[in-house]
């Protein structure tokens, strides 16, 4: 068979994380963000705008686990047991973000604790997700097809910047989302607060991109080596185009474009990921081919893939057109 | 490095804890997503706002437990691979993609579909608010048969071959790794749990709203739906019971010798063990209370027909026996209790006085979480009972974990259960208030948030109108 199947299912995994990345993304950076807007019709335009699609945008990350486990089998039996801690951080913080938004309605008694476990939930998933993006780039050590490290191992200085890091893409992503969705005192909140991802979520991506080529020499020599400097240097430069643009639409008060920007810089930022990676999955460990689940394994998930994913993307569009425009304050009558 | 025995047993323990609590979401939202499809499928039909009331009565209990269930769910997909590590990479290429096609075909799914049927009636008109009702209820069925499958793979193995590098692989045909020997019996028994348990709580918020008012409409309608279901679907629950028992008895012998409580062969005709207290180390069920040659005409339809006992299983390989046959009559004491107020129902409609009888109803509001109990005990029955393998006869439990430090699990597994014990706790307080309140006319459907004290509103309420008269549904107003 001509096609590479784990390159290809590399790909997959790939498009399923970031699908996840950004579509989660701005639920939890809404999160993140939560405890700013006033209490009241601002924190209930915030939480309507994501109520219908929350659900969906989670179950990206199931794929991305599942379809790790089923992929690439043993990657999924290294990476977890190693960044254990943050897994069921991650979890529990997800836990606390999801019942949210079915609790807090429930009793107007309990209302300040749901939108803080909803807020507090969304802040621990998100670093922790960035933690363990951090963790498997920094390197995994693995002896006989096992994780080998201690379970204290991810945490370092780099997977604290690169937690920080995807916790302000995260509430850049938000903060532009709710520019959309938003009008009147909360969207000119989110305006504010979107000005300010965009400086964090620069300076953190700037200080990651420049700590990551210095933890081995692999990475270095993807980004600063003849010729491949002349192709990994769009990424950076792209970036710096689109983050200017975001800038200035914010400034004047663009709708829906400041949302599709930052989905465009979180674009480049996993391109740059894949050009650091490639072709590992745990760095100089394990290469995809390594940890690949058999042909006959990829080829039939490939033909489960190929018949549900456009249907997926189909009913997915087809509910957030249902719930399109701005969600107003006092829902749809 | 680390005590292997402590942090074995810490991860089964959170694994039973985690996917214990987890199921009974599931569970629900298998039955409710389908009941709330009969109440909009009747209220289209029909035309009765008494159906689209009941049909926003259950949606708020659904919407709270599908979240408990999703998120409770997340955490499951990922404990193969933090606790069960070993499992992981040995089973991923056989199980994997059964589990990634539970996500393609039924996660997205009820995913997707469920903000527009929480949320979407007004906006897309009934026609294709019914569908995304059915697309969320065929999710959640979609999701009992990828799962299950899973499951019955590891109870009955096949189809697969195995790798050099100790690893699982997938044999010539997909079609023998998803439908093994166990599977047919364990869907239809689960899903049918799922759906009973349903009934039995619709059942009890029936009778419990009857015993305040008797004339409720809402309530008569909602009773009377469960009982029927009790009282058709409890038998054919019980005999779908009792040929996966006798599957089981053909793949997994020890299990059900476990179940009964046969520590020893009985070459010429068991007993059925009613009741008696398991003692492992003396090898003999005490204080027995036995129907002589019982057992074996269930099992081989002979009352004397030979039957082994765990005398024939090597030690090692034996399951515990206590938790299995406790559980078990745990299962099937609620089975038969079922069916009886299922007759008992019966009895009184036959009188007319299905709406009248208070300890009938009194009877149906104890039984309502029982169909959960018999849930859990039935999982408890099936994956205890498999023990020690993870993948029956190939992969030993001890030999499946992740190499954790103990503290690192038992810290997790504390953190799983302070956080269960409070979210899903309140969670299930926030239900049986829901299901307090009363049903009434023109219920109010769930809602994005608003500030207010419950996070309710009507759709443009017509005028008044008597339940049961032949107005069409009151007209529902499109888009804005």
């Amino acid at each position: 068979m001509g096609i590479d199947l784990t390159a290809l299912w590399a790909f997959i995994i790939a498009f399923g994380i970031f699908a996840y990345v950004v579509m989660d993304g701005f639920d939890l950076g809404i999160g993140i963000l939560f405890p700013s807007f006033a209490a009241g019709e601002e924190r209930d335009q915030a939480m309507n705008s994501i109520a219908p699609v929350w659900d969906g945008n989670e179950t990206w990350l199931v794929l991305g686990g599942g379809g790790l486990f089923a992929a690439f089998p043993l990657a999924y039996a290294i990476i977890l047991p190693a960044t254990y801690p943050l897994i069921i951080a991650m979890l529990l913080g997800l836990i606390f973000r999801g019942v949210a938004f079915e609790f807090r309605s429930r009793d107007p008694r309990h209302r300040t604790f749901w939108e803080m476990a909803f807020s507090g939930g969304s802040l621990v998933a998100a670093l922790a997700q960035g933690m363990v993006l951090g963790a498997i780039l920094q390197g995994i050590e693995v002896e006989n097809r096992a994780y080998a490290g201690s379970w204290w191992d991810w945490l370092t200085p780099y997977t604290l910047l690169t937690g920080l890091g995807v916790a302000a893409g995260y509430a850049l992503l938000g903060a532009t989302w709710l520019v959309w969705k938003t009008e009147g005192g909360a969207q000119a909140h989110a305006y504010r607060l979107a000005f300010r991802a965009t400086f964090a979520t620069l300076a953190l991506l700037l200080a990651v991109s420049l700590y990551t080529p210095l933890l081995a020499a692999q990475y270095w020599r993807r980004w600063f080596a003849m010729p491949g400097v002349l192709f990994a240097a769009q990424v950076p430069l792209l970036t710096a185009i689109l983050a200017g643009l975001l800038l200035w639409g914010l400034r004047r008060r663009w709708q829906a474009g400041p949302f599709f920007l930052a989905l465009g810089i979180f674009l480049l930022g996993t391109v740059g990921l894949g050009i650091s990676i490639w072709p590992f999955v745990v760095p100089n460990e394990l290469t995809i081919w390594d940890a690949a689940a058999p042909m006959r394994s990829q080829l039939f998930m490939l033909v489960g893939v190929g018949l549900t994913m456009p249907l997926i993307l189909a009913y997915t569009g087809w509910a957030y057109w249902v719930f399109r425009g701005k969600v107003g304050t006092e829902g749809y009558h | 490095m680390f005590d292997n025995a402590d942090a074995l047993m810490l991860a089964r323990i959170q694994f039973a804890f985690t996917v214990s609590f987890h199921f009974i979401f599931p569970a629900l939202s298998i039955g409710l997503a389908s009941y709330l499809a009969v109440l909009e499928g009747l209220w289209l039909k029909t035309g009765r706002q008494l159906y689209l009331d009941l049909f926003r009565y259950w949606l708020k209990i659904f919407a709270v437990a599908f979240a408990m269930g999703v998120v409770s769910g997340i955490v499951m997909s990922y404990q193969f691979g933090t606790n069960w590590a070993v499992f992981s990479d040995k089973a991923g290429p056989v199980i994997g993609p059964l589990l990634a096609y539970e996500v393609l075909t039924a996660f997205f799914l009820e995913a997707g579909f469920l903000g527009v049927m929480l949320f979407g009636l007004e906006r897309v008109g009934r026609k294709l608010h019914f569908i995304a009702t059915l697309m969320v209820a065929g999710g959640t069925a979609v999701s009992a048969f990828w799962i299950l499958s899973v499951n019955s793979w590891m109870q009955t193995p096949a189809g697969y071959e195995m790798g050099a590098n100790g690893q699982f692989l997938p044999g010539p045909s997909w079609i023998d790794i998803i439908f093994t020997a166990s599977f047919p019996y364990r869907l239809v028994h689960t899903v049918i749990a799922a759906y009973l348990s349903t009934a039995f709580i619709v059942g009890a918020v029936g009778a419990w709203h009857l015993l305040k008012d008797r004339a409720n409409p809402h309530a008569r309608t909602m009773f009377s739906m469960a009982m029927w279901m009790a009282a058709i679907v409890a038998p054919i629950q019980i005999f779908a019971g009792d040929l996966h028992g006798l599957n089981t008895l053909e793949h997994q012998p020890a299990k059900v010798m476990a179940m009964e409580g046969h520590y020893r062969s009985h070459p010429e005709g068991a007993p059925f063990i009613v009741l008696g207290i398991p003692d492992s180390e003396a090898r003999r069920v005490a204080f027995s209370l036995e129907i002589p040659k019982a057992s074996s005409l269930i099992l081989k339809h002979d009352p004397n027909a030979p039957l082994a006992g765990l005398d024939t299983v090597p030690e090692q390989d034996q399951p515990p026996v206590g938790p299995v046959f406790w559980a078990f009559r745990v299962m099937i004491g609620i089975g038969f209790a079922m069916m009886g107020l299922g007759l008992w129902s019966l009895a009184a409609r036959w009188r007319g006085r299905l709406y009248d009888w208070r300890w009938l109803h009194r009877a149906a509001i104890v039984m309502g979480p029982s169909g959960l109990v018999a849930v859990i005990a039935g999982w408890m029955v099936t994956e205890i009972g498999r023990q020690p393998f993870t993948i029956y006869g190939l992969l030993r439990t001890a030999g499946a974990a992740s190499p954790l430090d103990a503290p690192a699990v038992g810290a997790s597994l504390l953190a799983f259960v302070v956080v269960y014990f409070a979210v899903f706790g309140i969670g299930t307080w926030y239900i049986l208030r829901l299901m307090h309140a009363a049903p009434k006319l023109h219920e109010l459907g769930v809602r994005r948030g608003e500030t207010g004290p419950i996070r309710t509103a009507g759709i443009t309420p017509g005028p008044a109108r008597h339940v049961g008269g032949h107005a069409s549904p009151p007209a529902i107003t499109g888009e804005g």
